[in-house]
Parts: C-alpha cells; structure tokens; sequence
C-alpha cells in the first residue's frame, strides 16, 4: 500500500476530524514542496483573477481605486470600435491560426515519418524558428514586407511591375501577415509534437493494417489520428493559448496598424492599463479575455478531468 | 548557420540526387529512391524547407550590407561589400529611443533576467511535479488541474495585480520581479512536463525507494533527480528560450535600466527616429536570435528527444 492511495481511502461522516486532521500532516513533506504551487493557484491563478473581474466594475483610471459602476466600463468596451476590430482580429487570426498550425504540422510530420533521408535536417530548418522570440519573428517579416524595398520592391524591380504584396499596409490583408509570420514561427513545433505522437504509435497497428489491406493514408486519418488524441490534445492547449496572447507578433511587425486594423485585444488591454491610464477599462477588456477563454476551455475541462478515467 | 542557402541547398540536390548506394546492412529496407511519391515527397519538404530559410537568409544578408545597397533594393542579393559594421552598430552605438549604446545593456540585463528565473523556475517544477507524481495529496490533482487551467488565462488578466504586488514586495521595476513573474508562468508548463515524465517512470523504483526508508527529498535527490537528466534539459531549454524571447513582462516589470534585450530591440526598430537603418535592425535582429537559435542547435537533437517525451503521455 503506498501513500499515495491512502489518502483517497478516508471518508467523510464520523472520521471527518481524522481527515482533516491529516489534511495538514500527512505527506507534510511533500506539501511543503507543493507550497509554491499552491500560492501561485491561490494568489496569482485565483486571487488575481477575481480582483482583475471585481475592478472591471469600477471606474478606476490611474489608480485602481474607483467606485463601483458596474457594466459601465463593459458598455464603453463594446462601443469602442478599436475593440471591436481587435476583437474580429483575434477570432479571424485564431481560426486560421489553430487550423493551419496543426494541419501544417500533421502533414509535415507525416511526410517526414516516410522514412525520408536526412530527418534531422529537416527537424531542424522547421523548428528553427520556433527558438526565435516574437519580436525577432516580427521584425524580420516587416522587413521583408517592406512595400518599397523588401519583397514587393525586389520583384517589382525585376521587372514583374504589377507585383503587389503590401499586407502590412493593407488593412483588410494585414491579419494574414500576422498569420504568416505566427505559422513561420509556430509550425515547427507542431510538427515535432505530431512527429512524436506518430512514432509514439505501436508498430503492430501498422502491421495489422498492412495485413488488412487499408491504404497508408486512410491509416493515417481513421486509425492513427485518433490514437494520437494526447498529442493533438497537447497541441491544441499550446496553440490555443498563444493565440489567444497574441501581443508581441503584432507589436514588432505592425504595431495595431494600418490604423488600428491589426490591434489584438491583448495590445488594447496593456495600452489602455500602462499608456492611456484608464485602469479600468483596461481590467474590463482583460475580463472579457477572460471569459472568451473560459467559454472555450471550461467544456474541454470538464471532458479530459471530470469525465472520470473513461478514455485512454 | 552562418549560411543557410548552402544548408538548403545541399539537402535539396542529396535528396533529388539519385541514390542507389545507401542501404548499409543495418539500414532500413531498401527502397528504391526515384518513385513519383518519393519525388513528392521531397519536394514539399524542399518547398518547406525555402519558407523556414527564406528570413534566416534575407537577415543575414540584410544585416552585411551597407544603406545605399539596401536602397537598392534588390532583397535577395547577397552583400555586393561585405561589411560588419551594422552589427558593431547595433551592438555598440544603436539609439533605442533615449540612449545611443547599442544593444548591449539590453544583452545584459536579459542575462541577469534569465540565470536566475531558468534555475529557480525549473527547481521549483521538478519538486511539485514529482510531488504530484508520488506524493499525491488531498486536493493535489485539484490544485494541478486549476494550474494548468490557469495557464489558458491571459498574462493580460494578472497584469495588473501582479504589478500590484510586486510593488508592494518593493520589487517592481527591478529584474527581481521579472524573475519572479516567470517562475510564476512557467509553473504550468514546466510542472506538467515533470509530473508526465515522473508517471512514466517504473513506480517500483519509488515503491523500492519507500520500502528502504527513504523519505521525500531523499528519493527526489537520489533516485529521481538522477533519472530525468532529460527532462531537465528540456525544460531548461524550454525555460532559456521562453524567458529569453519574453517581452511582455520585460516591458512591464524590468523598469527602463533593467529592459531585457527584446524590448530594447523593439525600441530600436520600432521607435527609432530619422531614416531607418535596415542593415542595423537586422543585425540586431540576428544579435537577439543569436542566444536561442545558439541553444537551439547545441541541443537540437535533445530538444527534440525531449519534446517527445514530454508531449507524448498527454
């Protein structure tokens, strides 16, 4: 019998007192190493996140002292048209984003499990860039979307006048600047998760569907994806949850522009928190970040830790 | 590194080249190399591989040319007069708004930044996650399941409490605070890494352990610790580059002397007055990235090695 399974064994009624007792000194040891982990759940995870929602409703500018004025802050929000486009922003460049990264990265690493020669080499020229920070990414892509003397100015000079690649400049493309520079950045690792996930598959369900017959990529589609759920599962928390802090791409490559048509709700936040001090603006819009991530992560939650040991 | 056509190159004729010899005995089954689906094959890798390189290369060569080629305007030339000076420049002498020394102090408070969260964040990890392995508690899952919830929340939402308490710690605007910001943030990923390499481990090991008499930290030191040399370089890695490319808590928590590299970089480029000075950004571009993408390819196999083992037990 290991500790680890007794404490699972206490129950409530007549031993309550008992269990409450050992809440505090069994594994003591083992709760003090714990002790950082659970200050930072406490203080930072829970306590932060319920002072950032109950100052939303104040009307707090440089100083996080106002009086309570409830949805006020949240009416102004939604009348701000730069909120607005970055909110439309983010939902466009998530989209694309979750979907090309981990279609990109499945099918890189597919074609890469093909026992192709020099694997290492092309692990590392796709994943290279993943080591790089935002900024770098970003600032490399201005420069090469440089309407006069990047891309476009360099074909255009060749001679292909008509040439016209100014995404950055454009507001209705500039969102898929963004977006090729975050898939630059980004695609690399999904593929070495799926790599991963693919090599992590047993080597007798290929056999067996070698015996039965079944063409490779329907293999890949109906037998081997779905046994790769840990992995997709892992990249989808990793690239969701950058998407959703999108904030130094869009500040190294465009800055919120042309106009304030690539701003991200994440750059609105900290301009309004730390430029224009109007603290409670700032904490309403972070609220609202909030809730659009709990919209999406609660029914996952409640899929992979409350619905038992069910699956794998 | 220093020239990535040649890379590109050179795996691109290999793999259109026709090779018969390659099968050594030991190898895999031998297969002949020129069938249409191998050509495919390699040619999407190829095609991605130019789209992984293509900024690589225009950086490097960006950054070796002097101002009247850039003007020029031909990107994907190569330096006609090879010259370093952009890169002395950016190091030394480039303006970042309100100071003209380059990038080299931003190089240095990005080192004193990062020695301390990387060792303290990783520590910290390893412990809980092997806590939460072997030691589980009442309410431990419950308090790992809200961490890892808790990584979903945007930095944006603890932004300003945080900012709060630093301040009240009489740490705000010093490298302290930013270090104790990324132990904070990298709890969730780090722990979930070590817990999952943990619960991979054989629990004989640690049953064995008990049954000898050892207790928590003993059997952590002794029998643990010893065994996850590669989860520890992985996180250390995950930790350099993650904390090396931040610019959010930088720009928030460091205060102006103690601005990490990132955000100097950004002032560079982004808040520079009069002509920019294309050759110069690059060049401290390319000097930002050279710390990671060094990291990166000292460990680029373990990385990978790693990054499977953390990821696969999802």
């Amino acid at each position: 019998m290991t500790i680890a399974a007794a404490g699972d064994t206490a129950t409530e009624g007549s031993r309550f007192w008992r269990s409450i007792r050992q809440l505090f000194t069994r594994n003591l040891a083992a709760k003090i190493a714990a002790t950082p982990m659970i200050a930072i759940v406490l203080v930072v995870f829970i306590g932060c996140t319920l002072w950032t929602v109950w100052f939303s409703f104040t009307n707090s500018r440089l100083l996080p002292t106002g009086s309570f004025t409830g949805l006020d802050q949240y009416n102004r929000l939604f009348s701000t048209s730069r909120w607005n486009v970055s909110v439309r922003n983010l939902a466009l460049y998530g989209a694309f984003s979750l979907v090309f990264t981990l279609t990109i990265g499945f099918l890189l690493a597919v074609l890469i499990d093909q026992k192709v020669r020099f694997e290492d080499a092309f692990r590392t020229i796709m994943l290279y860039p993943f080591a790089l920070s935002f900024i770098v990414t970003g600032l490399v892509w201005q420069w090469i979307m440089n309407p006069t003397l990047g891309l476009q100015g360099t074909i255009r000079g060749m001679g292909w006048e008509s040439f016209t690649f100014d995404w950055i400049l454009n507001s209705d493309m500039v969102i898929f600047a963004l977006l090729i520079a975050g898939l630059w950045q980004g695609t690399g690792f999904m593929m070495v998760l799926m790599l991963a996930g693919l090599r992590g598959i047993d080597e007798e369900i290929w056999k067996a569907s070698r015996v039965d017959g079944i063409p490779t990529w329907q293999t890949y589609i109906f037998i081997v994806l779905p046994m790769m759920r840990g992995v997709l599962v892992t990249a989808v928390v990793i690239a969701g949850s950058g998407i959703v802090r999108l904030y130094d791409l869009v500040v190294a490559l465009t800055n919120g522009g042309p106009g304030i048509a690539s701003e991200v709700p994440a750059k609105y936040v900290y301009d309004y928190m730390f430029t224009a001090g109007n603290i409670g603006q700032a904490l309403a819009a972070s609220t609202m970040m909030l809730v659009t991530v709990m919209i999406i992560v609660i029914p996952w939650a409640i899929l992979e830790f409350g619905g038992g040991e069910k699956k794998s | 590194m220093s020239n990535p056509t040649v890379i590109s190159t050179t795996v691109a004729l290999d793999a259109v080249s026709g090779r018969t010899d390659f099968a050594g005995p030991q190898g895999p089954r031998p297969q002949p190399f020129f069938t249409p689906k191998r050509v495919i094959i390699y040619s999407i890798l190829f095609v991605a591989c130019l789209y992984y390189l293509f900024p690589m290369y225009i950086m490097v060569m960006t950054s070796f040319k002097t101002m009247p080629e850039i003007r020029f305007g031909n990107i994907f030339a190569p330096p006609v007069e090879f010259t370093g000076e952009a890169w002395v420049k950016a190091w030394s002498s480039a303006c970042t708004g309100l100071t003209c020394q380059g990038l080299s102090p931003g190089f240095w408070n990005s080192v004193k930044i990062l020695i301390p969260s990387v060792l303290v964040s990783t520590a910290v990890a390893a412990v809980n996650g092997y806590a939460l392995v072997n030691w589980k508690f009442k309410g431990s899952e419950i308090f790992f399941a809200v961490l890892i919830f808790g990584s979903f929340i945007p930095y944006q939402v603890f932004l300003y409490p945080l900012v709060m308490i630093t301040r009240e710690l009489k740490i705000f605007g010093t490298i302290w605070a930013v270090i104790l910001v990324h132990t904070i943030f990298g709890m969730p990923i780090l722990t979930l890494l070590f817990r999952n390499y943990f619960a991979s481990l054989p629990v004989e090991l640690f049953k064995a352990a008990r049954v000898d008499g050892a207790g928590f930290w003993r059997i952590f030191l002794e029998v643990m610790l010893p065994m996850s040399l590669p989860i520890v370089v992985v996180a250390l890695i995950l930790q350099v580059t993650g904390i090396w490319n931040d610019f959010l808590f930088g720009a928030v928590f460091a205060g102006t002397p103690n601005l990490p590299m990132t955000v100097q970089l950004n002032n560079i480029v982004n808040s520079a007055q009069g002509t920019p000075e294309y050759n110069v950004n690059m060049a401290a571009t390319m000097l930002t990235g050279l710390v990671p993408l060094i990291v990166y390819f000292l460990s680029g196999r373990l990385f990978v090695r790693g990054v499977a083992a953390g990821a696969v037990k999802g």
